[in-house]
């Protein structure tokens, strides 16, 4: 399977087989990655808006490969507070490196700056929209701690109506035979779309509010933060926020192999004291970033095949 | 040039609009009388074209533009679709890829090309897998709706229509298409 000069730009894009392989590709760069895999090449890291783990991890993968690193955090000094497109950025950049990472507000972007370049482009973020990275290690994780993908229990909880890194993995997973659990209160349940697709690829899943109800049958469970920037009312946002909390007390009534996950920043949806339970997998999945992004690095610039 | 809009004053008499018996052999309380508007010698007519779709059909067509008589019809009743729209366009011939564009508004249109008032072809709505540059995207902070380049949807579903954005991947449906 050839990825040289593929562009990552969102979940969909990719067939069964193709995360399989990226998968595989992860584990390898996991076990033995080779220090001088990407010498001579230099990655374009395009922020335009603020990232900590994605920019960082990125950066830390390239280097790690003894590539060099490019780009900027702040679109404020670039020249697109002179009015410049994205589309004219990427022309000029796409002269300066071998690769782009791209996170921009809006979404869509990282498809028009895929169309616009000449040399890969990852997308690191465009709005509420894709952030494939993320979802591959998502993958990565729940493959490693279950020691499989096909068939699992699936739960999802927190804010579902506009957590992106839930849209995607609904759908990377989808093509594994799972059964999904949406725990989410109405307001912030999972979109129709995404159920209709499930529903068309005869998925089967389940929708409630209540974070114990199916808390027995649960292989995985993937939290997310209720995103206080998302509610124009703070007095809403307010009456969901501590709606559910994952904590020793609930973890009374769980699988003995349940594994916990959440993207990342917290802010009190997992209490610290389930942190050193062996359900927790979120800092693990934290630190799979990095050979996801070694492993994303090294297929579009061509260096594994 | 005269373009007739529904809603807009018109002059009494400016349209031909006469009364047609449908059906003749039709029981007498079936019978409906469907209004029409004049025939034209050269040009293209759209006909059975939904309620709700007539206006979206010729901003769609860019009719505005046009030079020669446009003549539209909305809220027709129809015996099979409740509804109808019809448009005429005096002097002008659609092509098969313009008549493609409003399929996803009217994918069940009939387009007639007239001359000397006969029809001499008929061209079929085709609906197209994906739509270039005829709606805008629904989402405000699609990248489409912010920088100059060209929309693109994906047909998800025809019937009820579900288009899917190229770049920030939103659906939309029926209710949320504007015209590019």
């Amino acid at each position: 399977m050839d990825f040289k000069n593929r562009d990552i730009i969102s979940i969909n894009d990719f067939s069964k087989e193709e995360l399989l392989y990226i998968l595989k590709v992860v584990k390898q760069m996991e076990l033995k990655p080779n220090s001088n895999l990407l010498k001579g090449k230099i990655l374009a890291t395009l922020f335009f808006e603020p990232s900590t783990r994605t920019r960082l991890s990125f950066t830390s993968s390239m280097k790690q490969l003894s590539g060099q690193v490019i780009g900027f955090s702040n679109s404020n000094i670039t020249s697109t507070q002179k009015g410049e497109s994205l589309w004219d950025t990427i022309k000029m950049i796409q002269q300066y490196a071998d690769v782009i990472v791209i996170r921009h507000p809006l979404e869509g972007s990282a498809r028009l700056a895929a169309e616009a370049a000449a040399i890969p482009v990852i997308n690191g973020g465009d709005g509420s929209n894709q952030h494939p990275t993320q979802t591959i290690l998502d993958m990565y994780t729940i493959q490693k701690t279950k020691g499989k993908l096909e068939g699992l229990n699936v739960g999802f909880v927190g804010d579902l109506k506009y957590g992106r890194t839930v849209h995607s993995l609904v759908m990377a997973l989808s093509h594994f035979n799972p059964t999904f659990y949406f725990i989410a209160p109405d307001e912030l349940q999972i979109p129709e779309n995404y159920l209709d697709e499930l529903f068309q690829k005869k998925i089967k899943y389940f929708k409630t509010s209540d974070l114990n109800r199916f808390s027995k049958e649960i292989d995985v469970l993937y939290v997310t933060r209720i995103q206080k920037e998302r509610f124009p009312d703070p007095v809403e946002y307010e009456k969901f926020k501590d709606v559910y909390k994952i904590d020793e007390a609930f973890l009374q009534h769980v699988k003995k192999d349940l594994k916990i996950m959440h993207p990342l920043p917290r802010v009190g949806e997992i209490d610290k004291s389930v942190d050193n339970t062996p359900h927790a997998a979120y800092f693990e999945q934290a630190a799979n970033g990095i050979p996801v992004r070694k492993a994303l690095l090294a297929l579009v610039l061509g260096k594994i095949k | 040039m005269a373009k007739h809009k529904k809603g807009k004053k018109r002059g009494k008499g400016s349209d031909r609009i006469r009364a047609k018996k449908v059906d003749p052999s039709a029981p007498p309380v079936e019978k409906k009388k469907e209004l029409s508007i004049s025939a034209i010698k050269e040009g293209t007519v759209l006909d059975h074209i939904p309620g709700d779709a007539t206006f979206k059909v010729a901003e769609i067509l860019n009719v505005d533009h046009h030079n020669g008589t446009v003549s539209i019809a909305a809220n027709l009743q129809s015996k099979s679709m409740g509804k109808k729209g019809i448009i005429k366009i005096e002097g002008k011939f659609l092509t098969q890829d313009e008549v493609n564009k409003i399929a996803i508004v009217a994918p069940d249109a009939t387009v007639n090309i007239i001359k000397n008032y006969e029809v001499k072809e008929k061209i079929k709505v085709k609906s197209p897998d994906v739509v270039d540059n005829v709606v805008r995207c629904s989402n405000p902070v699609c990248m489409t709706n912010n920088e100059h380049i060209n929309t693109k949807f994906y047909v998800v579903k025809k019937d009820p229509l579900k288009i899917r954005c190229h770049y920030c991947e939103r659906y939309m449906g029926k209710d949320d298409l504007e015209i590019v």
